[in-house]
């Protein structure tokens, strides 16, 4: 039965619909934009015509082919898929924690990462440096660093998710866990950096500084279908986060099984943070102030908000790893320096002129 | 009987709250549950709505066993309105909109919308549409969350102390709604609350619970001042005024005897 179906689509609800879908495709166009910025600009140059050319398959230089598919494109789409990724899990995390200090990182993943990849270089033996011409440490052994720092977070999130399991599944158990087994991660990074000797400490030290350039094709592809899945998983779960920001019990009297929503976004948002850790390193700072930005602009309603913070994500990043290409050219600066830098001063400015009390 | 509750426990750690608890409500009717604090009032509305699990009982809405529903079937059936509402930044209009959850595609459909639209009229909120719930006062946010419920298109409303923290211009206007719509539409109320005045004037039925039994449900014109002493311990005296019964407790200080 219906009781209230004769009402009216308004001119009111049409333009605020509207004004969402033009931030979402001014988002959209910028993510473009700074995309050809990030493949164009560099120690080497490249006229912007000539990257929409090479992206359309049409490029005609073999030099600057090599340095846009080799180079460039594989970090400038490291730097989308990871601010996307980061902020779209911020956002969800902010949402199931119900908590404005909820980020990818709040479950203790950085630590657990940084803790892993620290193992890794110290008992595995994978931190052997070599140093390249543009003064870039590398590992001996990437892909073990890579996979130990992925088994720590992931261990550190199913940790939280078994204490949740038994505890019941609150934001503060979640919140609380996370912030002490990030204590716990830390400590035995710290241990491991004191035995260490200089080569191991450096790259372990080298290792946390989140950075795009690490990323190659085989990386890139991974990241674009985890994040692509997560972001699916996030916007099918949209009415649910909605939900949940109403209340715990408002959202159970829709029929949300709040628990499980908590428990599956809180693993999804940390598979997809463990990726990027794992590959790029720590990244902070996006998946904390992306949806914080978005959400001033578009609100709390996760319909636009997911999407939104995802393209947010994407810009950031890559106009971040754009300017930390060429502050120190030919040296490549970390872009977790930068995020850093910019989203510690970007989030006090959004605290103070925060709405309301 | 549109709602009928039958033989419910509930126990919390061993202790028993509610011990073989029944109740029906009827179509057009708002039903109160009264009690002291802690006696189990929003435990039962919870086992109504089949947010907590009793250890034996039954609840049947239009002849069906909740228990055996889905989670969307229960909030198809049945919209509550919880006593802790959060307002977050989002538009009235889209804060309604939630509660066509259980009823939602992939894509709001213009049924949705128009159903959204509708029920803000009728309830006279379409001039807060477009606010942002962050920027409402409680008066108005609890009428956005009944709103909420509305759109649920549920047989039976379920309120936990609606109007508890609001001033009397705004219980007065939110229980003269709930009452208005329940009248209206094919629907039932069932709310708890303290105030017992609010209640008698705008209840049909009203259900006190003692010791976690039904210590006494009926209309309300048969409320006497025995039952209100024996559930709360204050002596009192039910009077009409003005068309309107009255509870008057008979003295400002404890002890009463």
């Amino acid at each position: 039965m219906s009781h209230f179906d004769r009402g009216q689509i308004s001119a009111d609800y049409r333009a605020h619909m509207g004004r969402k879908a033009l931030f979402m495709g001014g988002l959209t166009l910028l993510v473009f934009f700074l995309l050809i910025c990030a493949v164009s600009l560099g120690t080497v140059r490249i006229p912007a015509g000539e990257v929409i050319r090479s992206f359309l398959g049409l490029g005609q230089d073999a030099r600057v082919e090599i340095i846009i598919r080799s180079i460039r494109l594989p970090h400038a789409l490291a730097a989308m898929l990871a601010g996307a990724g980061l902020a779209v899990s911020g956002a969800a995390m902010q949402s199931i924690l119900r908590n404005p200090l909820g980020s990818p990182f709040t479950l203790g993943i950085s630590q657990a990462g940084a803790f892993g990849a620290a193992f890794a270089i110290m008992l595995l033996g994978t931190g052997t440096v070599q140093s390249t011409q543009a003064g870039v440490i590398n590992m001996a052994y990437p892909y073990l660093t890579t996979l130990s720092a992925f088994i720590a977070c992931m261990g550190a999130s199913l940790v939280i998710i078994a204490i949740a399991r038994i505890r019941g599944a609150s934001p503060e158990v979640m919140v609380l866990s996370g912030v002490a087994l990030g204590s716990l991660f830390s400590a035995g990074t710290m241990f491991l950096q004191y035995i260490a000797d200089d080569v191991q400490l450096a790259n372990m030290v080298f290792w946390a500084f989140g950075d795009v350039s690490r990323a190659g094709w085989p990386e890139v592809a991974l990241m674009l279908v985890t994040v692509m899945a997560a972001m699916v998983f996030f916007i099918l779960n949209r009415w649910n986060y909605n939900a949940i920001d109403a209340g715990d019990e408002t959202a159970r009297g829709l029929g949300v099984r709040v628990e499980w929503v908590r428990l599956w976004g809180m693993l999804v948002a940390s598979l997809v943070t463990a990726v990027i850790v794992s590959f790029l390193g720590i990244i902070g700072f996006v998946g904390l102030i992306c949806p914080h930005m978005v959400r001033r602009v578009i609100g709390d309603d996760h319909r636009f908000l997911l999407p939104a913070s995802a393209l947010a994500g994407a810009c950031l990043l890559l106009a971040a790893d754009t300017a930390a290409r060429l502050m120190l050219a030919p040296r490549v600066l970390p872009v977790a320096i930068l995020t850093a830098f910019l989203g510690a001063p970007t989030f006090l400015y959004l605290l103070i002129r925060r709405r309301g009390p | 009987m549109i709602l009928s509750v039958n033989n419910i426990h509930v126990a919390y750690r061993g202790r028993p709250v509610l011990e073989g608890l029944a109740m029906t409500v009827d179509r057009g009717q708002v039903l109160t549950i009264l009690g002291p604090n802690g006696v189990g009032k929003t435990t039962l509305l919870r086992c109504i709505n089949a947010i907590l699990k009793p250890k034996t009982g039954t609840v049947m809405v239009e002849n069906a066993d909740v228990f055996r529903m889905s989670a969307g079937e229960i909030a198809r059936q049945l919209g509550y309105v919880a006593q802790r509402n959060d307002a977050g930044r989002i538009t009235a209009f889209d804060a309604v909109l939630l509660g066509r959850k259980p009823h939602l595609g992939w894509r709001v459909s213009g049924k949705d919308l128009r159903t959204v639209d509708g029920a803000l009229k009728h309830l006279g909120l379409e001039h807060l549409a477009m606010r942002h719930l962050d920027e409402m006062s409680g008066g108005e946010l609890q009428k956005v969350c009944i709103a909420r419920a509305l759109v649920q298109e549920p047989s039976v409303l379920l309120l936990d102390e609606p109007t508890s923290s609001l001033d009397l211009k705004n219980q007065m206007e939110i229980l003269g709604m709930l009452r208005r719509v329940v009248r209206q539409h094919p629907l039932a109320a069932v709310m708890t609350m303290h105030d017992l005045n609010m209640a008698l004037r705008f209840s049909d039925l009203l259900l006190f619970i003692r010791d976690g039994k039904v210590y006494w449900t009926g209309p309300k014109e048969e409320l006497t001042s025995q039952v209100v002493k024996e559930v709360y311990g204050v002596p009192v005296d039910i009077l009409r005024h003005r068309g309107h019964w009255v509870v008057v407790p008979q003295s400002d200080e404890a002890p009463w005897t």
